[in-house]
């Protein structure tokens, strides 16, 4: 029987169980046929798995999914596939040593000698259709983050997908290019294709959508004609509360320069150029905001600044002294802490919470005496920063991999800033964090700034650099393009810059650019 | 009459491609395997189970070709065990390969034991193409080898044509590279990646087996003497492309032969042991440099066992 309905997609009461979460409580959506509909929430909230189970890459613990009106139980992606459903996966799942041709055409049983002409040419039709230039020859490594979407894409209807499920397609893009993607999804829902797209950025949803299903904590918290909502009952939904949309940011007047860097050169891990002739300046109780695309240099920028990657030309100056040269312990000491981007990079999962506190400072006294260390003075260490920084915890022996993504990132803040350092670099600091924990990193943050430090924070989070920074920077390919006052930023002018479309001369730097 | 250089070379892959046979079935073996995303340390174990087990049949049955399949269904089946503990049971490879390595090296030697000095009657002969093995000087030498090395060099093409032009072969490469994305597409990424190990076993068994029913031909305790490690060495060397397989078996196969021509000179062979591996170092430190930029080298998902539900 077709549904009269319109409806293409009916999940009921799907649950799925992972050891430790329920990721779906019991989960009822509806997608009608030739809408794009909106799968909105917080990390965590299940989005993903809902979909993964559409796709067949999970399978629901109880449940039942419906497609086109019959009943049916999707055991693998290949069924998925031949029900007309494609996904494109938040991480591309892309080879990138392989071409556009090779990644499009893989899985197809078509032809067995390679490459294939017809293939070639199904690939331009549909990209001249959709409106998305590709060059089926190009290897996916040499293929920006918004080209290589493009294939993601291309991959889903060259199969004949009529039903496309884009996982947080925007995360990766520049805003550019997230309105590209955006209109030609419109495009597509135009032709009849149905959209399925999961975010969790509520103007995307205002944008984009036809529809949206708002999920929290594993439930539908609400199904919506976009058309008859707003932006602040979406977030409430979301959120389960009403969230601040403004940080409250105390006017403090800059102090000296801590963090001077000037012509810095740095290489990659394959040995190419990542951050080039670079200079900026911090100033303590200032927070400086680096923007950009990830995979633009910040990761290395950071690292030359901590000491974890050589230098190859240029000076880093902190509190007026060259640290250029320095290894990563006397930088410490001279003052600079460091939050890298992936957690994990500063932690041991496996060992306690106390421990993962005093990795920094074990060697010096009280905690570290001679070849001994002092449990006593570990504990008393311990708990006081536990109790300052509202670190959850059922003890400070718990292994630190137990705690949720908020309380973990806390810990790491908490051994940072206990050293009262004059520089903080963070990066990333709310990656993976819902709204709630983001709320209080921010706070941190903040708070540090008003003790004096000077921090510089790189996020691939536009909208966390622009409302926790007093000063923003963007980066492009290993170079600031502008630098200017957060209260004065520009979106569409950032858009541009973060694109590498735009550069402010040194002249026009502080916001009066034209 | 004094040897020219011309002659030299001939006479150096005269006894070249000989000794570097088995070590090119055992590269293009470990290639297809590695690039499916599977390590297999246990090419050692493989071979020299190839080889008893090819020794033993081909002299009880009085046929050469009964031993050499048998020694690609026992390098096959030992592949197996490794491709069920990695693949199945997602057991780190290094320890599973280093277990298949000694697991051979012991079981051959107590199977083996009597056939320690038996003469074989049924063994491979070089064969004679018409025209070629006529030729002055040059048939004498080149185009006098037994069948297992013509395959060896025909098998050479066609794997690389197999892996870079096919469909096969770029779901292969695709699965060692990033298995979520083959899976995603409706490619069997276990399934694909036991064919490779499995394929990978039984090529290491012929190339155990060459050795003992043409090269030596005998069987000897330990004869494989690590020419399973220079095929783990060579996979690296040839950048896991079956073209470069060919050039460095060849290659090492000479480097093992200077090996014994050279000791009486008063040449530590325990340096020329160390060659293969100085050499593979060496490539791999001048080719880094051009590798980062044409991203080519060890399949991205090389050791990293694949499971849908993981994150
Ligand atoms: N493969 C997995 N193994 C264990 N836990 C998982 C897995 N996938 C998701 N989860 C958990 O399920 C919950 C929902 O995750 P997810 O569906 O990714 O949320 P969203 O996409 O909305 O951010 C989270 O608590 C997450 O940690
Ligand atoms: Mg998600």
């Amino acid at each position: 029987m077709m549904p009269e309905d319109g409806v293409v997609v009916r999940m009921k009461g799907i649950v799925k169980r992972f050891p430790g979460v329920v990721a779906n409580a019991g989960v009822d959506l509806e997608v009608r046929r030739g809408e794009v509909h909106a799968l909105l929430g917080e990390n965590g909230a299940g989005k993903t798995t809902l979909m993964n189970i559409l796709y067949g890459i999970y399978h629901p613990d109880e449940g039942e999914i419906w497609v086109n009106g019959k009943r049916v139980t999707i055991r693998s992606p290949q069924d998925a596939i031949r029900l007309g459903i494609g996904m494109i996966h938040q991480q591309f799942r892309l080879v990138q040593t392989h071409t556009v041709v090779e990644n499009i055409i893989l899985g197809l049983k078509e032809a067995f000698f390679f490459p294939d002409r017809p293939a070639r040419r199904r690939i331009l039709e549909l990209s001249e259709h959709y409106g998305m230039k590709i060059d089926p020859e190009a290897r996916i490594w040499q293929l920006s983050a918004g080209e290589q979407q493009r294939v993601e894409i291309l991959k889903v209807l060259y199969r004949g997908a009529n039903i496309l499920i884009l996982d947080e397609p925007t995360s990766m893009l520049t805003p550019a290019e997230t309105h590209d993607l955006l209109r030609t999804l419109r495009r597509m829902a135009k032709q009849g294709q149905t959209v399925i797209f999961i975010t969790h950025k509520l103007e995307e949803v205002i944008e984009v959508s036809d529809r949206v299903t708002v999920m929290r904590q594993g439930k539908v918290a609400a199904t919506l004609n976009t058309s008859e909502t707003n932006p602040r009952q979406l977030a409430q939904l979301m959120v389960g509360r009403d969230v601040l949309f403004r940080l409250e940011k105390k006017p403090i007047q800059p102090g000296e320069v801590v963090l001077d860097v000037s012509g810095l050169n740095v290489l990659n891990d394959k040995g190419l150029p990542a951050v080039c002739d670079l200079a900026l300046q911090v100033r303590a109780g200032q927070i400086l905001g680096v923007a950009g695309v990830s995979g633009n240099g910040q990761r290395e920028l950071v690292e030359a600044i901590a000491g974890l990657r050589p230098v190859v030309g240029g000076r880093i100056a902190v509190n007026g002294r060259d640290v250029t040269r320095l290894l990563p312990r006397a930088r410490i000491e001279s003052g600079i802490g460091f939050v890298p981007g992936e957690r994990w990079m500063a932690l041991v999962p496996s060992m306690s919470v106390a421990e993962n506190l005093i990795l920094k400072n074990y060697v010096r006294s009280p905690i570290g005496r001679g070849i001994w260390l002092d449990r006593r003075a570990i504990a008393v260490y311990a708990d006081a920063l536990i109790n300052q920084f509202a670190i959850l915890t059922p003890d400070r022996h718990t292994p630190l991999k137990k705690l949720s993504g908020g309380n973990i990132q806390r810990a790491l803040l908490a051994r940072e800033m206990s050293e009262k350092p004059s520089l903080l670099i963070v990066a990333q600091p709310t990656s993976g964090l819902d709204v709630g924990a983001t709320e209080t990193i921010w706070q941190m943050l903040l708070a540090e700034r008003e003790r004096g430090t000077a921090i510089l924070l790189i996020s691939d989070d536009l909208k966390e650099v622009l409302s926790l920074s007093d000063r923003v920077a963007v980066i492009f390919e290993g170079q600031i393009m502008g630098e200017f006052l957060a209260e004065q930023a520009d979106l569409e002018q950032i858009s541009l810059m973060m694109a590498g479309a735009l550069r402010l001369s040194d002249a026009n730097v502080v916001g009066e650019a034209a | 009459m004094g040897v020219n250089i011309f002659e030299f070379i001939l006479l150096a892959l005269r006894a070249a491609i000989p000794a570097g046979t088995p070590l090119l079935y055992g590269t293009l073996g470990e290639v297809y395997a590695e690039r499916s995303g599977v390590l297999n340390l246990g090419v050692e174990g493989m071979m020299i189970m190839g080889a008893v087990s090819g020794f033993a049949v081909a002299h009880t049955t009085g046929n050469v070709w009964f031993g050499i399949l048998t020694a690609a269904l026992v390098g096959g089946l030992l592949a197996l065990i490794h491709a069920f503990a990695c693949i199945t049971l997602r057991v780190n490879q290094v320890v599973s390969g280093l277990a298949l390595t000694m697991l051979g090296l012991g079981i051959s030697g107590m199977m083996g034991k009597r056939y320690v000095g038996q003469p074989l009657a049924a063994r491979l002969q070089p064969i004679h193409i018409p025209g070629l093995s006529d030729l002055p000087v040059i048939g004498e030498l080149l185009f006098r080898f037994d069948i297992l090395v013509y395959i060896g060099i025909l098998l050479v093409p066609l794997l690389w044509f197999l892996l870079y032009k096919t469909r096969l072969g770029i779901t292969l490469r695709s699965v060692g590279e990033n298995p979520a994305a083959a899976d995603a597409l409706g490619v069997n990424v276990a399934f694909v990646r036991y064919a490779a190990v499995v394929f990978g076993g039984m090529m290491a068994g012929v190339g155990g087996a060459y050795l003992s029913v043409s090269y030596a031909p005998a069987w000897i305790e330990g004869m494989t003497a690590g020419a399973g490690w220079i095929v783990i060495a060579l996979t690296i060397f040839a950048i896991w492309d079956p073209r470069r397989a060919l050039l460095g078996a060849y290659l090492f196969g000479g480097v093992r032969v200077l090996q014994y021509r050279l000791q009486p000179l008063g040449i530590s062979p325990n340096l020329l042991n160390m060659l293969p591996f100085l050499l593979t170092i060496l490539v791999l430190w001048i080719s880094s440099g051009e590798a980062a930029r044409r991203h080519i080298g060890a399949p991205a998902a090389l050791m990293t066992p694949y499971s849908r539900e993981e994150r």
